[in-house]
Formats: C-alpha cells, structure tokens, sequence
C-alpha cells in the first residue's frame, strides 16, 4: 500500500465523500417525511390510504434496494417516465427508507403509555387533539434510537448506488480500481471514509439508545 | 328530593366471557362524597372508569344531571369537561410543563381564553400550594406535588363531578397528607366526588355514604358513620377489620 | 408492438435460467445461513462472559461488520484475499463468506440481547442445582432466550436474502445478473424487456421475503401479548 497513491486520490474521495453524504441527507429527509405520513395514515386508521400504505410498507420492506434501483432507472424509461441517475438514487432511498422510518415512529406512538392517552382521554380530548399534544410529542421522543438506526442503515445503502453509476463513494473507489488498479488504497480509503461517516453516528445511537432505556421522560 | 347527579341502573360490564360488575344501581347525591371500598380486584377501578366512558359497558342506564348518556364518543367526550379524573399512576403529561398540563384542557377543549384560564390555573396552584412549580416539567416533581397538579389539571376544567381512583395509593406516606388534604377542602366546598381509597380513617372522615364492591356486587350503599360503625354485611365486618386503623 | 414485453420471460429457455440464479442466491443465503447463525450463538454466548478482552474483541468484530456497507465487504474480501493471502476462491465461496461472518456479527449481537435479558435468578437457580458454565447455557438460558431470538432471526434471513441481490457485484451468476444479460441479449425483440425482466425478479424477492416477515411479526405480536 503505497501513501502517495492515496494522497493523490483523496481529492477524487472528497468530492465522493460529499455526495454520499448530499445523496443520504435528501434521502434521509424524504424518508422520514414518508415515514410520518405513513404513520399518520395508519393511528388515524384513514380508510383506503391507510390500505396503500400498508401496501407500500411491505413491498417497500421485502425487497432489495438493487432491485428498487433498477426498477426506477431502467424499466421507467421504458414506459416513459425518464429521470436522471441521482434522482434514480434518491428516489430509491426514499422508497425503502420511507418504510422503516413508518415503523420506527408508529412504533414509537405504540409505545406511549396506555395511561397517557387515558388521562388525555379524561380531559376531554378528541382524537386530533390526543395525538397532537400528548401522543405524537411523546411518541416521536420514543422513536428517535429507530430512526437514528435507520439513518445508519440508509447512509450504508447509499453504497449501491454504484449499480447506477453515481459516484459516490464505493463507485468512486470502485472506479479508481477499474483505472488504475489501486486496489488495497482505494478500499482503504473507502473503509475509512465510511468510517468517519458512521462511527461517531454509531456512538451517538449507543447513546441515545441507552438513555431511551433509562427513560427519557422521567414521569 | 333534589335530582341526583349521577344515577347508574343496571350496569353490567365483562371482559369477553369474564364477568366483572355485576347489576350495579348507584345513586350519587350532588355536593356529597361517595367512597367506594372493596377488595383488591372486586372491580373499583373498572366501575370507576364506565363512569367516565373509559371502559364500555355491556348494559345498563347512566343518567347525569337527570340527563340519559348515551354511550359513545361524542358524548364521553363532552362529558369528560364535566367529570375529572385522578389516576393512581402519575399521569401528568412529561412534554409539557405544569402550566402547560393544567391548561390544555381548559385552552383546546373548552377554547376559554387563555388569561382567563391562566388565572384560575395560577389560583388552583396556590390552593394546593405549588404555585411556584408553573413552568416546571413533571419529572423535576415528587410523587406527591404530581398528583396535586393532576387534581388541578382536572379541576381546571370546572368539572360537577370527580373521580379519584386511590390517588394516593402509590405515594410515599410522607406525600400522602397533602394530596388528601386537597381532597379534604374539595369536600368542603362541596364538590362531588366518588373516591376509591385505601385510607380508611380518610375515608371515615370524608364519607357522606360507603359503596362496598365485592366480586362484582355491591353489597352496602349505606350513610359514612352506620357503615363503620355497623356494617350490614358479613363481608363488609370482614373487610372492615382487615383494614387496621 | 410487434412482441409482448411479457414474452421476454418465456422466450426460450428464459424462465428457467432466471430461477436458476435465483437458486444460486438462495443457495449462498442458505449456507452462510446455517453457518453464520452457529457461529453466532458462539459468539452471543461468549459476548456475555465477564472476560472484558474477549468481549472488546467481538465488540470490534461486530461494529466492524456494522459500520461496512455490505457492498463493500463484498469487494474487501473478493479483491484482497486473493492479492495478499494467495487465496482463490470462486466468487460464490467469496459471498458466503462474507455473508457467513456477517451473519455471525448480527447474530451474536441478537443471541446476547436474548441472554441477558433471561432473568437473572433463572441462572442462579441453574448453578444451585450444580450446573457448571456451559451447561448453565445447555439447559437454561439459551431453551429460554431462543423463543426471544427467532422474530429477530426471521428478520435477518430476510436481509441476507435481499443481500444477495448484490451478488452480481462480484459476478456472480444470479438473478439479477442473468437478468441482465436476459435484458442485453433480447434488445432487438423486446426493447422493454428491463420492465418485465425486473419486475418479475422484484415479485420473486417479495415472494420469498414477504412470508418471512410476516411470520416474524406474528411471533412478535404473540410474544408482546403474553408479556
Ligand atoms: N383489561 C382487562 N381485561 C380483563 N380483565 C380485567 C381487565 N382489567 C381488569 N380486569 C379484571 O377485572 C377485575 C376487577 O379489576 P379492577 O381493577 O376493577 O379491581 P379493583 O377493585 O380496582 O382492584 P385494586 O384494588 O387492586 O385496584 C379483576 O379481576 C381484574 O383482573
Ligand atoms: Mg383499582
């Protein structure tokens, strides 16, 4: 492994390193705006939505994001719907993101005290008002360890977007191997560009996930 | 004699096969304090809660304020601004400040105005005497200052009626005092309550009549002093003298 | 339209090679499977022993598998094992492989989330009837922690098996791969194949998901119930 050659490509793996995280961040955003929606459809049990969704949640959940891509980049154009690579990508990460990010809150709002919504209830709440103020608020608070997850899950599928030739970061080291066959210091390079990416998000989920454990909300 | 406040006919409530009340008739005078005793698992709490539209019930009548319910959520709705609850557990809500607990009902609910409502939250405080507690969130409270700001948050409310379901079951004796005293100047000013309590010298003291549950029945609705004095039933003499006080 | 599109999938010996590299990749799943999923009862086990350098250590291993893209594992270990060990192996032995220890990670994370939440008492029970360390595992915490581990389990079959869609990364001849080459060669005929072609392999991946899934949920639900 030689430490010129990877001098040399860091400038190739910067401009990379920005777009994963570009690419993940409108990702990520989409999906937890689905993800909301999602799970709004479902605690207000909206009739016929609330069907699509659940529909959605689980093609969303039991394939590949690969296939997903595909999907979206190749067989589209073909019935006429044409979009660029990146938004293949982000379009894709929002579609299998969107899914977990639903089940991560809903099961947030699952896990608000049953005696919550009871003393809501006892108020004189009406169901709007219940989630607004004492379900949601709450919930939300509950779910964020699995969203943060998720977020670490979604960063990693960024990966294949290589399948689409976005050069990202795998494309980008991929790519360097292709060319010049700098395969140990491109792979390198890459493990620890992924590396500064997740670990301290990684940290930051060991964190949040204990002190969701100790009870944030100290009733 | 005057309309009571609640009237409860027949009431009949199971869970799937499992029959829990059994024909309850209940008559609650208003301005009086009702105390309801029984057995752990005779069905308090479940009685407590048909009464508030918590629990569904299976059969029977409830007239308020001589008016029929008719048991579905419009109504239950409506009828919860007229009928405060106090859980045994802390139920505060933890993403809102005292202030912000108190006035949500008042606000959302019943869209009084906010200095109005703020100012008779800020009055019930001092009464329970937590008025610089506002802007606290209920974590940095104890189990006792909780449960004196949930009563609050139901009063603020303006209810006729109230439900305790043993309010100070899970508190520190120490904390115990003040949230009975609060009760204690609520029947003074001649709130009507239904009262679940362990307490039995409290509810002695407090009692304007005794409902004794068991297994689903009541067997006494009689006057305070004859039910600690006389107890009609065998079961009720039993119960009586399990509690030591 | 002079063909069907859907023709694409029948035309010649097309159907039957596709589910041929379906079986390819349900082969991969399967053993690093059953190889990963032992391995990681091993290692769960292990994790909960109080030794703080085995534990740092299988910590490390697991956040490693963690934090790498799978992706990229694939490609550490196809480009590097043969370059700098000597070692060559088929692309198929590279995938399970990588799935295996990847599985192992995951599963000894789950087996000793399953563990330590055994009461405490149960095993304390186990040594005073004179069980000595690992039959304190045989017989009382892992009867009790399996029920506790299967939705999770389930749940990570299911992810191995949509793993296997990057297969074709490091050539290997699997669905999407032939897909591909179905795609390429039928060009001229079928223009729109891409359409039909991944649409069928995204039916056949939620074919074999979808059932795994559900029932994970269910014996989630089951077990919420009782608790
Ligand atoms: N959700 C429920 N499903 C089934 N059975 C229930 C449910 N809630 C209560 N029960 C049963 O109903 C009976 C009465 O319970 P309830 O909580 O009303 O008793 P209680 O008098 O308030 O007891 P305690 O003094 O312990 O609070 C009990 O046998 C209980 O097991
Ligand atoms: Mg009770």
């Amino acid at each position: 492994m030689s430490w010129t050659i990877i001098q040399q490509s860091i400038p190739v793996f910067v401009q990379a390193f920005w777009l994963t995280l570009k690419l993940s961040f409108y990702g990520i955003i989409g999906a937890i705006i689905v993800g909301l929606i999602a799970s709004f459809l479902r605690y207000f049990k909206v009739p016929v939505l609330r069907q699509i969704s659940a529909a959605y949640t689980e093609i969303s959940r039991n394939t590949p994001l690969l296939i997903q891509l595909f999907f979206i980049y190749y067989a589209f154009p073909e019935i006429g719907i044409k979009i660029s690579a990146t938004a293949a990508g982000i379009s894709g990460l929002i579609f299998l993101g969107g899914s977990y990010m639903a089940e991560a809150i809903y099961g947030g709002l699952q896990g608000v005290a049953k005696i919550q919504v009871e003393s809501g209830l006892a108020i004189g709440l009406s169901r709007g008002q219940l989630a607004r103020y004492v379900v949601f608020p709450q919930g939300l608070t509950l779910s964020v360890p699995a969203i943060a997850a998720n977020v670490i899950f979604l960063i990693k599928e960024t990966s294949i977007f290589t399948v689409i030739a976005i050069p990202e970061l795998t494309n980008t080291a991929l790519d360097q191997i292709g060319l010049y066959y700098h395969t140990d210091e491109s792979l390198f390079v890459l493990v620890i560009a992924y590396a500064i990416i997740l670990i301290p998000l990684s940290l930051a989920l060991t964190w949040l996930e204990r002190r969701a454990r100790r009870g944030s909300f100290g009733n | 004699m005057a309309t009571p406040l609640l009237q409860v006919e027949h009431l009949e409530k199971s869970y799937g096969d499992v029959h829990i009340l059994h024909d309850i008739n209940l008559t609650i005078a208003t301005g009086s304090v009702t105390v309801l005793l029984g057995p752990s698992g005779s069905g308090k709490s479940t009685l407590i809660r048909c009464l508030n539209g918590l629990e569904d019930f299976q059969s029977g009548q409830l007239t308020f304020s001589g008016q029929p319910v008719t048991p579905n959520a419009k109504t239950w709705q409506q009828l919860r601004q007229k009928i405060g609850m106090v859980f045994q557990s802390y139920d505060l809500f933890p993403n809102l400040t005292v202030l912000d607990n108190i006035l949500l009902g008042p606000l959302k609910v019943q869209h009084r105005s906010k200095a109005e409502a703020q100012e008779q939250a800020v009055k019930l405080l001092k009464e329970v005497g937590l008025a610089d507690y506002q802007d606290a969130y209920p974590r940095q409270l104890s189990g006792g200052q909780k449960q004196r700001i949930a009563i609050v948050r139901a009063l603020a409310l303006n209810p006729e009626f109230m439900l305790f379901d043993e309010v100070t079951a899970s508190l520190d004796p120490e904390m115990v005092r003040g949230v009975l005293e609060v009760l204690r100047n609520l029947a003074q000013q001649k709130m009507t309550m239904l009262v679940v309590t362990h307490e039995m010298n409290f509810a002695r003291e407090i009692a304007d009549q005794v409902v004794f549950l068991e297994e689903g029945h009541i067997l006494e609705q009689t006057p305070g002093q004859q039910f600690f004095a006389n107890p009609q039933t065998e079961r009720a003499q039993i119960f009586l003298n399990s509690m030591d006080f | 339209m002079a063909h069907s599109g859907i023709n694409i999938l029948f035309a010649g010996q097309n159907f039957t090679r596709l589910l041929g590299g379906l079986w390819v990749s349900a082969k991969i799943s399967i053993v690093s499977l059953v190889i990963g999923i032992l391995l990681g009862l091993l290692l769960g086990a292990l994790r909960t022993l109080k030794n703080p350098v085995l534990r740092t250590i299988l910590r490390l291993y697991l956040e490693f598998f963690r934090i790498v893209p799978t992706v990229v594992l694939l490609f550490l270990f196809y480009y590097i094992l043969p370059k700098n060990f000597n070692v060559n192996l088929s692309a198929q032995i590279v995938a399970m492989l990588v799935f295996a220890l990847w599985v192992a990670a995951e599963m000894s994370d789950i087996v000793r989330g399953a563990l330590i939440s055994v009461p405490r008492h149960q095993k304390e029970a186990g040594m005073a009837i004179g069980l000595n360390g690992p039959q304190l595992y045989r017989y009382v915490l892992l009867p009790q922690a399996v029920g506790l581990m299967i939705p999770a389990t389930i749940n990570l079959m299911t992810r191995v098996i949509k793993t296997t869609s990057l297969l074709l990364l490091i050539s290997v001849m699997d669905v999407v791969n032939i897909g591909q080459q179905i795609i390429e060669a039928n060009r001229q005929v079928y223009p729109n194949g891409a359409f039909w072609v991944y649409g069928l392999i995204f039916i056949l991946y939620f074919l074999l998901c979808y059932p795994l899934s559900a029932w994970a949920r269910h014996l989630e639900r089951r077990q919420n119930n009782n608790a």
